[in-house]
């Protein structure tokens, strides 16, 4: 694009603040947001591991690598919605696991169960957030402690189901939802199912948050008593966001049971990764603020680190520590990024501005934020 | 005042008594490093290999058992025995066991031939009841679990399969002094009190015999990825132990991962190996998840690995299913009956051996086939070895594999 259409439209608009600078401004303005820099982040780590292994860098093995992580990247954007609504889930990880060993015990080899197991699976995950979010919103338990207890719950199902012991998993048929690929197809070679169904919840998940459901669960997370008054049903927008979670994380583990098989570990620590994800994506926690692209990006940079550091061969002993390391220090880096977004004035006045009126009135401020560079 | 020029003497002295001691471990620690150069250990499995059980256990592999020809489970390398004509009697017994968990499959198929082998005593008289306690793989539970027996179980016979060796041992101890007869199996303890430990030969056994094999089927130079389940466990820790220094002397390039058996987990860690470069082999310290490990070949296009696996019968079915060069090496199963034979002789006053070695022999290739169709309609958690043929309840029990 040349650069006289873009001020052209920038003088034209230059109410809509995030409109006010030419494309390369604002692409550089929303990367230095938390939502925003999780792509540069990505892209980063991304970079670092194809120079580390140029292999990685083959399409072929990008597409196998994106349909792998899209589980945890669909985990993830479940568990926005619950985070942005300002709660908790975390009790992922465990309904991905219930899921794996009820695919496992229910379904097996009779391929006659593939359609009422999948019905069955996803009824099952609806009924968990139901409860999640009933017993958040009306009997007021804290989401922390609903959830941590519904992941005992689940924990104990699946130890009695399985014994704790791998399982034989279900058939190949059922299986294909996660293992399965989408052959010749030029350059990348295949495309992942799994890949696929990531692409349309992404879609699914951006066009839910531009709906009024999404706009009020913004609204609940960022100040209830607010939505309240303007006339949201608050429990009943929460409680669709704990659906919404144990849906996907069901998703998930229908994806994984095809993709590794039966093991009551299978979803272990993915209510935490899921996490992790949502708030490398900037996604503020407490709610109200955030952008689910970003999440996934969050999902993709975690999967990324992880590859990295296998790739660097990290001594398997001091991986998790690693990990455990750069995550704070990612997410300490959000944090930041936030505070200079958002109170860009309070110290540092912009100098051409003086008769506004401080505080946080001024909407147009923060994206002007990024800029002026004051903490 | 007067001493404090022979204390800091003293004191240098311990310095340098360290510092030397330091030193002369130097080399050795030097040279391990030199010849694993992409090696991520570290020297962190240094701490289990002791060269003298090492040695012990591969000496055993080419040991003479003693004891019924047909029932492996009650064969034993001849050495000392322990007397136990005091606890003759003709009373049926209660035992009580003491289990560290059934939270893989290899335990879980153990516990119904223990369960099948008990209904068998049962009927002879010769045990009146088993009560066990389960301590879901959590040792401050189990040492719970025998100070309950020992003070409430009212019980006339202990069996023990420890969670954890060092943490483990007081407990033993504490029912050992109740003057009744302990059994000890699987995992060991750091004590020699109970009447015996039964167990095949053991770690070292199996990382020589795995790592053997793929020395032999690889070249030097090929990469080796190893499969551990998780750190700490001593019959796991030891596998490796050996196995990495075979590699290591045969120029083996083997990198090292724990995945606590979760496929998914298996999956991305072969396929980030596999995307890093050519994988001639795959070691596993347990065969839970094998065929994950094969899956991710399979998914990414690769020819298959040189293998070890376990003889579960997902992997024995893998195996032949896909032709790749394999073993299946044996951490006997049917040790999971002895005990119960070994109070059954105990309670005929009969001497036992005081560490009752069972033999460990892998599956190889030849005789895949035959355990196949011996355990054939077992499903995919079963063990070829499990050794309960002649019990009551075959093979339907193993098959419908309910819990007891």
């Amino acid at each position: 694009m040349s650069s006289p259409v873009s001020t052209d439209v920038a003088q034209r608009v230059r109410t809509l603040p995030a409109h006010a600078r030419s494309p390369l401004g604002r692409f550089l303005a929303a990367a230095t947001t938390p939502g925003g820099a999780v792509f540069v982040l990505a892209f980063a780590l991304l970079v670092a591991t194809v120079i580390a292994n140029p292999n990685f860098g083959d399409p072929g093995v990008l597409i196998r690598f994106l349909g792998r992580t899209a589980p945890i990247a669909i985990a993830a954007i479940g568990q926005y919605y619950v985070i942005v609504a300002g709660e908790f889930d975390l009790s992922m990880g465990a309904v991905i696991a219930a899921q794996v060993v009820i695919a496992g015990n229910y379904i097996g080899d009779d391929t006659g169960r593939n359609v009422t197991g999948l019905l069955l699976m996803l009824a099952l995950g609806a009924g968990i957030g139901l409860l999640n979010g009933v017993l958040t919103t009306l009997l007021r338990v804290p989401s922390f402690i609903v959830t941590l207890a519904m992941m005992l719950a689940l924990l104990g199902l699946v130890r009695y189901l399985s014994g704790g012991a791998a399982d034989a998993p279900p058939n190949d048929d059922f299986r294909q939802i996660g293992r399965g690929v989408v052959e010749d197809v030029p350059i990348v070679e295949v495309i992942p199912y799994p890949l696929i169904v990531l692409v349309v919840l992404a879609a699914a998940a951006v066009w839910l948050m531009r709906r009024p459901f999404g706009r009020t669960l913004l609204a609940v997370g960022d100040n209830p008593a607010a939505a309240r008054t303007s006339g949201a049903r608050v429990w009943w927008v929460t409680t669709r966001a704990f659906v919404l979670s144990s849906l996907a994380a069901t998703v998930s583990g229908i994806l994984l049971v095809g993709y590794a098989g039966v093991h009551p570990t299978v979803g272990e620590g993915y209510e935490f990764a899921a996490i992790t994800a949502v708030v490398l994506g900037g996604v503020v926690l407490g709610g109200g603020r955030g952008w689910v692209l970003s999440a996934v990006a969050g999902a993709f940079a975690l999967e990324l680190l992880f590859t990295l550091l296998t790739v660097l061969e990290v001594a398997s002993t001091w991986r998790d520590t690693v990990q455990g390391l750069i995550i704070i220090v990612a997410v300490a880096f959000a944090a930041r990024a936030w505070t200079v977004g958002r109170r860009p004035s309070t110290t540092a006045a912009p100098p051409d501005s003086p008769g506004r009126t401080s505080g946080p009135s001024s909407t147009t401020e923060p994206t002007e934020g990024p800029t002026t560079g004051g903490i | 005042m007067r001493r404090t020029p022979l204390k800091g003497l003293l004191a240098g002295a311990a310095v340098l008594a360290v510092l030397t001691a330091c030193s002369t471990e130097d080399p050795d620690t030097d040279a391990a490093d030199d010849t694993t150069a992409s090696e991520e250990e570290g020297g962190g499995s240094e701490e289990w290999f002791v060269q003298a059980d090492y040695d012990e256990q591969m000496a055993q592999m080419d040991a003479t058992f003693s004891g019924p020809e047909d029932q492996p489970w009650l064969q034993y390398i001849d050495g000392p025995t322990t007397d136990t004509a005091e606890f003759k009697t003709n009373k049926p017994m209660k035992v009580c066991f003491a289990n560290a968990s059934i939270s893989n499959p290899w335990r879980q198929t153990g516990w119904i031939t223990m369960n099948q082998q008990l209904e068998v005593l049962q009927k002879n008289g010769v045990i009146s009841d088993m009560e066990t306690r389960d301590a879901g793989d959590d040792d401050n539970q189990q040492i719970a679990d025998i100070d309950y027996f020992i003070s409430e179980g009212n019980c006339d016979a202990f069996v023990i399969s420890p969670n954890s060796t060092a943490a483990m041992t007081p407990a033993v101890e504490r029912a050992c002094e109740t003057g009744k007869p302990v059994v000890v199996f699987d995992r060991g303890v750091q004590t020699d009190c109970p009447t015996t430990f039964i167990h095949p030969i053991g770690g070292y056994a199996w990382g020589i015999a795995t790592a053997n094999f793929l020395v032999d089927n690889l070249e030097e130079g090929d990469k080796v990825v190893a499969l551990r389940i998780l750190p700490g466990v001593d019959v796991l820790e030891t596998r490796w132990a050996a196995a990495e220094k075979i590699f290591d002397e045969a120029g083996i390039e083997a990198v090292d991962h724990f995945t606590e058996a979760n496929p998914e987990t298996i999956k991305s860690i072969i396929t980030d190996e596999l995307t890093k470069g050519e994988v001639a082999g795959v070691w596993m310290d347990a065969g839970d998840g094998a065929v994950a490990a094969i899956e991710a070949f399979e998914d990414a296009g690769m020819d298959y690995p040189v293998m070890t696996g376990e003889d579960e019968m997902s992997f024995l079915r893998k195996w032949e299913e896909t032709g790749l060069t394999g073993l299946a090496p044996v951490y006997s199963n049917f040790q999971w009956r002895t005990p119960l034979l070994a109070l059954e002789m105990i309670a005929k006053g009969e001497p036992v051996p005081t560490e009752w070695v069972l033999p460990q022999t892998p599956i190889a290739e030849d005789e895949r086939a035959a355990y196949l169709e011996a355990n054939d309609g077992m499903p995919d958690g079963h063990y070829a070895k499990f050794g309960g043929e002649d019990l009551p309840g075959y093979p339907q029990v193993w098959q419908e594999r309910q819990m007891p």
